[in-house]
């Protein structure tokens, strides 16, 4: 469970984050949608502490983020971008990882196999193209079993099949009643996750629905024609980023 | 506290395999090696080593350890999405970064006076030696804290190497001369506490003879440092100037946005 109250960041004039508040409770698969900008990587990195918030606080399963660091035990990250150690090999950042975390958790190597990983142990990571790093980033945020799955453009970059792999890992890991962040700009790769949605706009958070909530107020039946309906109905400029999906 | 020694570990695992890491340690040991055979007079190499110390340590320290911060950045970033605090990331960079450098000192220029100059100047020479990679590994780290772009850090550190080798000293002088009708001994013994490298040259000059040249002001230094209170003392300094700037750093890496 994830307890966001008044965060509030600014990076110079830009008001990255204003005044959100939201409560995430098991079980939900939330998407976190808005245009380039509008502070969705920002909240992710709050959440996670990379980021410091200026103002407001967020709580995790009850606790304070700034009382202990404990609390990313029970988070699994997949950055937008995966930026590791170029001299590290594959295999190496693994064992890092297991050791930092040591052996409390049960491990997760279904992705890593189906990503067929293990055949790359001894590739460093700076040869690694931009799709492999994505596979990398997704094992390792499955890899301890987390309560929290915090996920920022899980499929951006990976093939069809790897795509539809790490959605059915993440339907799977929903079913187990995980509380599951994702943001993308691919509507059609939410609509079978989602049960709820957020969408934030230049640091503001604009509405935070349930899928059946937005379905019977748009009476659509496809999320993304949904959104384009809200969007049009509400904020008429920011439609065309969305990648409508057919 | 485990998880900080397995960081620790990588980093300075990393760091061995850098190649910039063994060319330092095989610099210091090829030219301390080569004073020591080529004076007579041991104490003479010691003396030339001392220049090469108080020189070429402070700026390998600064340098070698911004870069090596900026491009750990990634795996600060990927660490700290880790259940690791930011004062644990911060300190365990800085012990593998600070052994490194304390390692190729002892090897460098420890072994050389291990075999030459086994007595209490080579001893305070390697001690000095690692005190101010010590000092200098950490004032590198809040320079590097506190840029966020590269260029600028390594700037930085490039222009608190010339303060702390050139420019301090030029001030002090001009202080001196100022000054010249009253009496600055203490004065200078403070003052020159402000800068680890003066204090280390003054600290390893009054174990050899040559501070009888120094005349009344030497006299009084050597009363000073000579004694086991000025040892401490030295010490004690160095580490303040090894501690502060770490301590700052920690207070500002916690603040800082990744």
């Amino acid at each position: 469970m994830i307890r966001i109250q008044n965060i509030r960041k600014r990076f110079r004039k830009l008001h990255a984050l204003n005044d959100i508040n939201v409560e995430f409770r098991n079980g939900q698969v939330i998407a976190l949608i808005g245009p380039n900008g509008s502070g969705k990587t920002t909240l992710i990195k709050c959440i996670l502490g990379l980021v410091k918030p200026d103002g407001g606080e967020i709580f995790c399963q009850d606790q304070s983020i700034n009382e202990s660091v404990q609390y990313r035990n029970s988070i699994g990250y997949m950055p937008q971008i995966g930026r590791y150690p170029d001299n590290m090999k594959v295999g190496q950042l693994f064992k890092l990882l297991r050791d930092v975390r040591g052996n409390k958790t049960q491990i997760d190597e279904e992705l890593y196999f189906k990503f067929k990983l293990d055949t790359i142990v001894h590739k460093p990571m700076r040869t690694l193209s931009g799709g492999t790093r994505q596979k990398v980033s997704a094992a390792l945020a499955f890899l301890f079993n987390p309560d929290i799955l915090i996920l920022d453009e899980p499929t951006a970059g990976l093939d069809p099949v790897s795509s539809e792999v790490l959605k059915s890992k993440i339907i799977a890991e929903k079913d187990k009643g995980k509380l599951i962040l994702i943001t993308s700009h691919v509507l059609s790769d939410l609509e079978d996750l989602t049960t709820d949605i957020i969408y934030l706009h230049e640091g503001k958070m604009l509405f935070f629905k349930s899928i059946t909530e937005l379905r019977a107020e748009t009476g659509e039946e496809k999320l993304s024609k949904s959104i384009a309906w809200i969007m049009q109905n509400q904020t008429r400029n920011e439609v065309r980023y969305l990648k409508i999906a057919k | 506290m485990i998880a900080m020694l397995k960081i620790s570990k990588y980093v300075l695992y990393d760091i061995v395999r850098n190649k910039v890491m063994i060319a330092y340690t095989l610099f210091l040991f090829i030219a301390s090696m080569s004073f020591f055979q080529m004076e007579e007079n041991s104490s003479k190499a010691v003396l030339s080593l001392l220049n090469i110390v108080l020189i070429v340590v402070p700026l390998v320290s600064l340098v070698f350890s911004t870069i090596h911060w900026y491009n750990s950045y990634e795996f600060i970033e990927l660490m700290l999405t880790q259940p690791i605090s930011r004062n644990k990331m911060l300190l365990s960079e800085y012990s593998g970064v600070s052994t490194s450098l304390i390692i190729a000192m002892l090897i460098g220029l420890g072994i050389p006076v291990l075999i030459y100059q086994f007595d209490a100047t080579g001893i305070s020479l390697v001690l000095v030696g690692c005190m101010l990679s010590l000092v200098f590994a950490s004032i590198a780290f809040l320079a590097s804290v506190k840029s966020r772009d590269k260029a600028r850090g390594i700037g930085v550190a490039l222009l608190l190497w010339f303060y702390f080798t050139l420019i301090f000293d030029g001030l002090l002088i001009l202080l001196l001369f100022a000054f010249s009708d009253y009496p600055l001994e203490k004065f200078t013994l403070i003052v020159s506490s402000l800068n680890p490298i003066d204090l280390g040259r003054i600290f390893i000059m009054l174990q050899m003879d040559v501070s009888a040249l120094m005349g009344y002001t030497g006299a009084i230094y050597k009363d000073f440092f000579g004694s086991s209170l000025g040892l401490l003392y030295t010490l004690g300094i160095m580490l303040l100037w090894s501690v502060v700037p770490l301590w700052l750093s920690t207070i500002a890496f916690r603040k800082k946005d990744l």
